[in-house]
């Protein structure tokens, strides 16, 4: 198994800490994992993305131009990476500020409006964790005992009264997530 | 079981440094660079095991600092990006003058001058063939994936303090920001000053009535003795080619091509060999771990059983000269680079074997 990510949105939405838990929950469940950050002038106030790689198998290259799995959470990262999904992909995305939505008919498509429900919900700090419920419901390639120990691991033991809330969360996101499109 | 943990390259880099039991870190931050002194100042282990971490007043004033420890036969290291390991230069040459050991870790970025903060591997000739003035090399490590990031500094130390020559871990933005899984080692205790006066005899650590003052200079204005000194340092270059030569190969056994990539290059060519093996086409790799001492050797064995080689760098081609020398003209060699930051494609890299190396 291999799997190759990418999740893309704002700076300040929690992209690159989503990243972090899971390839931390990779770990824990005993896979290779690499996580690769945009570090440019771009995150510096614009755009933010990740590339996660989690695998069974030693993992080649950190950075890749075709995902199995690309996580959207604003316009221009739909614009920068819906064309970059395989085919027979998932493109997962956020319908808050979209204005074109994917238009790829070779690709399973899934929309969670995770920030509507964390902004109904009051809770926008977990807003992400929402998200990557929705991911693993479609892509369960850690189960939800790792990602309570990625937490521990990655979170800062002052932060760990949060992990419940955060795991919350990840079962809010995986109640919401909606299928819009099926190529399988 | 070893400890675990998700970390960033030059988190790695800071946390190799405590366990490895050095005794000193001086820095000055630059982008893509700077966790390494964040991280040490974090971990604050001045108040754990008394390594010192120092953010020095610049690059100029780091070097000398590492110098300065160097000379008292403690183990010192240094890090910075391209334009402040230029800065660095001046001292380097003057500690491989002085025969110190010493770490000098370049998280590259592109160039020339400010260039870029993107990652880049254009630093190739400044850490291989000089950089700074005098006849002089530097013992260089190419990681390639956050592991090595972590095991390349106890690495550097032990092989420095080895050929009392400085070692320098050559990596780049991406090795340094990406995350990977590390296996820590057991922290290894800083040696104690009746260690350091066995272990390094030429060590500045107090003149005793018993032997002759240790004296570290770079200087000798007796031509004969300067000439003594720098063949005594040829030698030293000789027996590191002869005896530390690093490097590993994937799929070269029944390859028709190669590429020969170092550091991160050398991952984004693993998956262009698996994009390429699954269209048929017979190419493996070889990936130099140590760019001086260089692998001339396998290079050459290989030069005489492939049909071409391919040389990847993120850079206009510089490694692709001691792959040429290697070769001995035994095959046809081509190079392909991007610059300025911009990071090949494992499709771009396999286009480029396909159109210069099969179709060329």
């Amino acid at each position: 198994m291999t799997e190759e990510i990418i999740i893309a949105g704002f700076g300040g939405q929690g992209v690159l800490s989503m990243g972090k838990i899971l390839a931390y929950s990779g770990i824990m469940g005993n896979k290779e994992v690499s996580w690769m950050p945009s570090y440019g002038p771009e995150m510096r106030g614009g755009t933010a993305n990740v590339t996660v790689i989690i695998s069974d198998e030693r993992i080649s290259s950190p950075i890749l131009t075709a995902f199995d799995t690309a996580i959207i959470l604003n316009q221009q990262s739909m614009d920068k990476f819906e064309s970059s999904v395989k085919p027979g992909g998932c493109l997962i995305y956020d319908g808050n500020g979209i204005t074109r939505h994917p238009a790829r008919k070779d690709i399973n498509i899934y929309r969670i409006d995770a920030n509507d429900e964390a902004a109904k919900r009051g809770i926008l700090k977990v807003f992400n964790m929402m998200v990557l419920g929705g991911y693993l419901k479609v892509k369960p390639v850690v189960s939800s005992e790792f990602i309570k120990k990625g937490l521990e691991k990655s979170l800062p033991t002052r932060h760990h009264k949060m992990i419940p809330d955060n795991l919350e969360a990840v079962d809010i996101g995986k109640a919401i997530i909606q299928q819009i499109q099926s190529v399988n | 079981m070893k400890e675990l943990r998700l970390m960033k390259g030059n988190e790695a880099v800071a946390e190799a440094a405590i366990r490895a039991g050095a005794d000193g870190y001086f820095g000055y931050p630059i982008t893509p660079q700077s966790e390494i002194l964040e991280y040490l100042m974090a971990q604050k282990p001045y108040e754990t095991t008394g390594m010192v971490v120092l953010q020095a007043e610049s690059e100029v004033a780091a070097i000398n600092m590492v110098y300065g420890g160097a000379s008292c036969g403690k183990k010192v290291m240094t890090s910075s990006s391209s334009p402040g390991i230029s800065l660095k230069m001046e001292g380097i040459s003057y500690i491989a003058g002085a025969e110190l050991p010493a770490l000098i870790v370049n998280v590259v970025r592109g160039g020339p001058g400010l260039g870029t903060i993107q990652p880049s591997q254009s630093d190739y000739f400044q850490a291989t063939k000089g950089g700074g003035h005098g006849d002089y090399r530097l013992i260089v490590l190419a990681p390639s994936s956050v592991q090595e990031m972590y095991d390349f500094v106890k690495l550097g130390f032990d092989l420095s303090f080895k050929y009392r020559n400085p070692a320098m871990i050559l990596t780049d933005g991406v090795i340094g920001q990406m995350m990977e899984k590390v296996e820590l080692d057991d922290q290894i205790p800083r040696s104690t000053r009746e260690e350091i006066i066995k272990a390094c005899p030429w060590a500045t650590t107090g003149k005793t009535p018993d032997r002759e003052r240790n004296i570290i200079t770079s200087l000798d204005l007796d031509s004969s003795k300067q000439e003594k000194h720098v063949l005594k340092l040829g030698a030293k270059y000789d027996k590191m080619e002869a005896e530390e030569v690093r490097y590993e190969t994937f799929g070269c056994d029944d390859a028709e091509y190669i590429f020969v990539a170092f550091g991160s290059s050398a991952r984004i060519c693993q998956k262009s060999m698996e994009m390429g093996r699954a269209k048929g086409i017979k190419v493996g790799l070889l990936r130099p771990i140590t760019l001086f001492p260089f692998p001339k050797k396998p290079i050459k064995e290989l030069a005489k059983k492939v049909k071409g080689m391919l040389v990847v760098e993120m850079n206009l081609g510089q490694m692709i000269e001691d792959v040429q020398l290697a070769a001995e003209c035994k095959t046809k060699i081509e190079h392909y680079g991007r610059t300025g930051g911009i990071i090949p494609t494992p499709e771009g890299i396999l286009n480029a074997l396909e159109k210069q190396i099969i179709g060329g």
